[in-house]
């Protein structure tokens, strides 16, 4: 169905978090180190003081406080140490936006500089093994003998992938606007994925109950999970509104994004796998080396999806952290499975290629009936039919597996496969309904970032309680709302659903309200491997002369439980099928090794796709029946759309090209050094 | 520094910051938030408006600079209740999720309609190209859409385009 909020978005009316009309309201812009490492010895701020409208100077030369235990990222101001280059070391508050930039402009900050260590790199003496990686999964794992199965193997691979620094870019620069009321509560309007959670942190750090503080979220320009945690901004927006006596706000600007709003690690995955002649794995090996800082240790889930994939004998995962001066790594739209299928998915388009198999086939040989590294069985799992589905629409049989030798004029055509997987999980969450007049009220601390959750929460409880979606007024973005998790993993439509259901249960049962609590209920659940899976195709032109890689056709193929609803479905698919298309052939960061910090800051150096690099990407799903997921019976779609993509397009310029590139993005630059 | 100017048909005396953009006028000042601020260097589209009956990115433009323009932004294209063509478009196809490029989106479309003449992917150069597909995609370039709703924008124009 269309979106609820459509109207409001396409009339320029919906509020995103700076967008509160709050009288009197300052504005607060961030000073950031200009080091790598080091400590603030001074901070030179009289001229700032002295300038037009400026109400307030904050750093650490005089420390707000805030909670002992406060996240090292967002302890603002609590010391001098710096830990990497961009992090916000002071702040101006002024009456405009104009007088607080120019005022932080004026802000000079001396520093006793370190040396600093800013590059992820193969043999760094640093690596260490963490302790569980991203959310809670052993870091490594061992089934079998890898080395004995690689060792009879007929066929092996043994092939090093990295993917660059990457970052999440939403449209909508990550703000907050702080108002505190006389008796001391905090109201935070946050771009945020979670107002729960938010709330939480927010008043964690500056040490207040958390009934002191609200945040309120209605609308958020996209966040991929750079809004999934709470980030400095809101908490220096708490901070200036109390130094400076009224509400402020910031909008932190696009080059500030990219030093304080997260990234993707860059990561170097080796992998190795073998095979007998038939196709038949005999060993994979995952190997992830990638980075965290020296703040908080952040430990992607690289290798974990080869832990899903596919049925062989000896399998062994492993991830290798190093403490950079760098900030820290954080969550990027399928952390984990995205960089990780893209080594993975890469390696096993090697394989068919030195098998002389079809990849499809290569894949479907190995499809395992049960989750190969746990043993437990799938509460559903529907690769193959994917992986069929997807070649017989994309027109697969007559592919020629010869490499490099379809020509066009100048262009070189090829075609490449990769599969998708995402896990299919939920976390408990509260909700409430009830009757007012003659519609229903329902009530969830959810977050609607594009996703399209208000909507889908809407067909949820209409479903439920059996009429029109018109009559069902969905209230979510609220951290007064019953609390919710944060959208992210893939789980707000199954977490929060859930809850919907149960308290719409209960109103029907109760005729007046309804509320849930679904703790127990997911307790009780079984233990299964609950995974989404799907297979990508990808059509690539190379031209030999520039270089110039176009991507005139993607398909995806997802099996993910039921859809709830097709339109916003398809609309979450294609949007992460892009997001890999641009992961593929131009999304790449840049480390400066001499100053530490990021190049390419901003969207004229750090490119996304744009409409004319997208002309057909289609999606399209099975109906696929699990009755042990949630109420709804649907897995999340939100990430699994960008799993895989990258891989298909690789796979697709080595075909027609004959040249394997194994450095994402792949530019222009990359193939033409190797014609 | 006093200006004027007509937003959305209704004109505006305002004393401005000579530092300040039209989009933070627009924004902080006319409480006009339907332009949205993306970069703010003129590489995303998120605040495109139209100036003088073309599209402008108006984080590029100062304030001053605009003393006696007409801008028309995303809230002046419906006509009371009844949306755009192009919004109804929008909301049919589906062609955003997060909303927060849709603004600059959808003034970008209203003004590369009324665009004359060829773009980079046009093959003849002398008569006006037909409204293709890829004709789309090249002259909606310059508007980023994160979210990836770029094939249903393009449909959305198709469909909505005279």
């Amino acid at each position: 169905m269309n979106r609820i909020e459509g109207r409001v978005k396409v009339t320029g009316l919906a509020t995103y978090a700076a967008e509160y009309p709050i009288e009197s309201v300052a504005y607060a812009y961030p000073v950031q180190s200009l080091v790598a490492k080091g400590r603030v010895v001074r901070v030179h701020d009289a001229e700032a003081r002295e300038m037009p409208g400026v109400l307030a100077v904050l750093s650490c030369a005089d420390p707000p406080r805030l909670a002992e235990d406060a996240d090292p990222e967002l302890a603002l101001f609590q010391s001098g140490d710096v830990a990497y280059r961009g992090q916000i070391v002071a702040a101006v508050v002024a009456d405009t936006y104009e007088n607080a930039r120019a005022a932080a402009a004026a802000v000079r900050v001396e520093y006793d500089p370190d040396d600093h260590d800013v590059t992820l790199r193969t043999g760094h003496p640093g690596f260490y093994r963490p302790d569980v990686v991203n959310p809670n999964y052993p870091a490594d794992t061992v089934k079998g003998d890898v080395e004995a199965g690689l060792a009879g193997a007929a066929v092996s691979v043994d092939v090093t992938y990295s993917t660059p620094v990457l970052h999440n870019n939403p449209m909508e620069p990550h703000a907050a606007m702080a108002v505190w009321d006389p008796e001391g509560r905090l109201l935070v309007y946050d771009s945020t994925q979670g107002a729960s959670p938010d709330r939480d942190t927010i008043a964690q750090t500056l040490g207040l109950p958390r009934e002191d503080v609200r945040v309120v979220s209605r609308h958020v320009g996209g966040g991929f999970g750079s809004k999934g945690s709470t980030r400095p901004h809101a908490v220096l927006a708490a901070l200036a509104a109390r130094a400076a006596g009224r509400p402020v706000k910031i909008a932190l600007t696009r080059h500030q994004m990219f030093d304080v709003t997260g990234y993707r690690t860059p990561t170097i995955q080796r992998l190795r796998l073998g095979a007998d002649a038939g196709g038949r794995l005999t060993a994979v090996e995952h190997l992830a080396y990638e980075q965290t800082s020296t703040l908080v240790e952040f430990a992607e889930q690289t290798a974990t999806p080869a832990r899903v994939m596919y049925a062989t004998p000896a399998l062994r995962t492993a991830h290798r952290l190093v403490r950079l001066d760098v900030a820290t790594p954080s969550w990027m739209r399928a952390p984990g499975e995205c960089p990780g299928m893209y080594a993975l998915e890469s390696a096993m388009d090697e394989l068919a290629c030195a098998l002389g198999m079809d990849p499809v086939e290569l894949r479907v040989v190995n499809d395992a009936d049960a989750e190969p590294e746990s043993g437990l069985p799938f509460s559903s799992r529907n690769l193959v039919l994917c992986l069929r589905e997807g070649a017989r629409r994309f027109g697969w049989r007559d592919r020629d597996p010869e490499p490099g030798v379809r020509r066009e004029g100048e262009w070189l055509v090829g075609t490449g496969v990769a599969a998708s997987t995402y896990p299919a999980r939920r976390r408990p969450a509260t909700a409430f309904a009830f009757v007012r007049d003659d519609d229903y009220v329902v009530q969830v601390a959810a977050a609607d970032i594009g996703t399209g959750a208000r909507t889908a929460l809407t067909r949820i409880a209409a479903e439920t309680l059996g009429v029109a979606p018109g009559r069902v007024h969905l209230e979510l973005g609220d951290s007064d709302l019953p609390d919710a998790p944060v959208a992210g993993g893939s789980m707000g439509t199954s977490s929060w659903g859930s809850a919907v259901v149960r308290a719409c249960e209960e109103l029907k049962e109760d005729g007046k309200e309804g509320r849930a609590d679904t703790t127990d209920e997911i307790k009780g659940d079984a233990k299964l491997a609950r995974h989404a899976f799907g297979a990508q195709f990808a059509e690539v032109r190379v031209s030999s002369v520039t270089g110039e890689i176009r991507v005139p056709r993607l398909l995806g193929v997802f099996a993910a439980g039921r859809i709830v609803d097709g339109k916003l479905a398809r609309s979450q698919f294609i949007g992460g099928m892009t997001m890999g298309l641009g992961m593929a052939l131009m999304e790449e960061t840049l480390t400066d090794e001499e100053f530490g910090g990021f190049l390419r800051r901003d969207l004229a150096q750090y490119h996304v796709p744009a409409c004319a690099d997208v002309p057909h990407v289609e999606a399209v799903w099975l109906d696929e029946q699990d009755g042990e997921l949630n109420p709804m019976g649907s897995k999340g779609i939100g990430e699994i759309g960008i799993v895989g993509t990258a891989a298909a397009i690789g796979n697709a310029v080595h075909h027609a090209t004959g040249h394997r590139v194994r450095e994402l993005p792949i530019t222009p630059g990359s193939i033409l050094s190797r014609f | 520094m006093d200006i004027t100017l007509k937003v959305n048909g209704t004109p505006r005396a305002v004393d401005v910051d000579p530092r300040m953009s039209l989009l933070d006028l627009l924004r902080e000042r006319l409480g006009l938030i339907g332009a949205k601020k993306g970069c703010d260097h003129g590489q995303c589209g998120a605040c495109t408006v139209i100036i003088d009956g073309r599209r402008a990115n108006a984080c590029l433009a100062l304030a001053v600079a605009v003393d006696g323009s007409e801008v028309t932004t995303v809230e002046g294209l419906a006509e009371g209740d009844d949306l755009h063509p192009l919004q109804e478009a929008f909301i049919e196809h589906d062609a955003f999720q997060c909303g927060y490029c849709t603004p600059g989106q959808l003034c970008s479309a209203v003004g590369m309609l009324g665009e004359p003449g060829p773009s980079a992917v046009t093959g003849d150069l002398v008569v006006d190209p037909d409204l293709t597909p890829e004709e789309i995609r090249e002259r909606m370039s310059g508007n980023l859409c994160r979210c990836g709703a770029y094939v249903n924008i393009v449909s959305a124009i198709g469909e909505a385009a005279p």
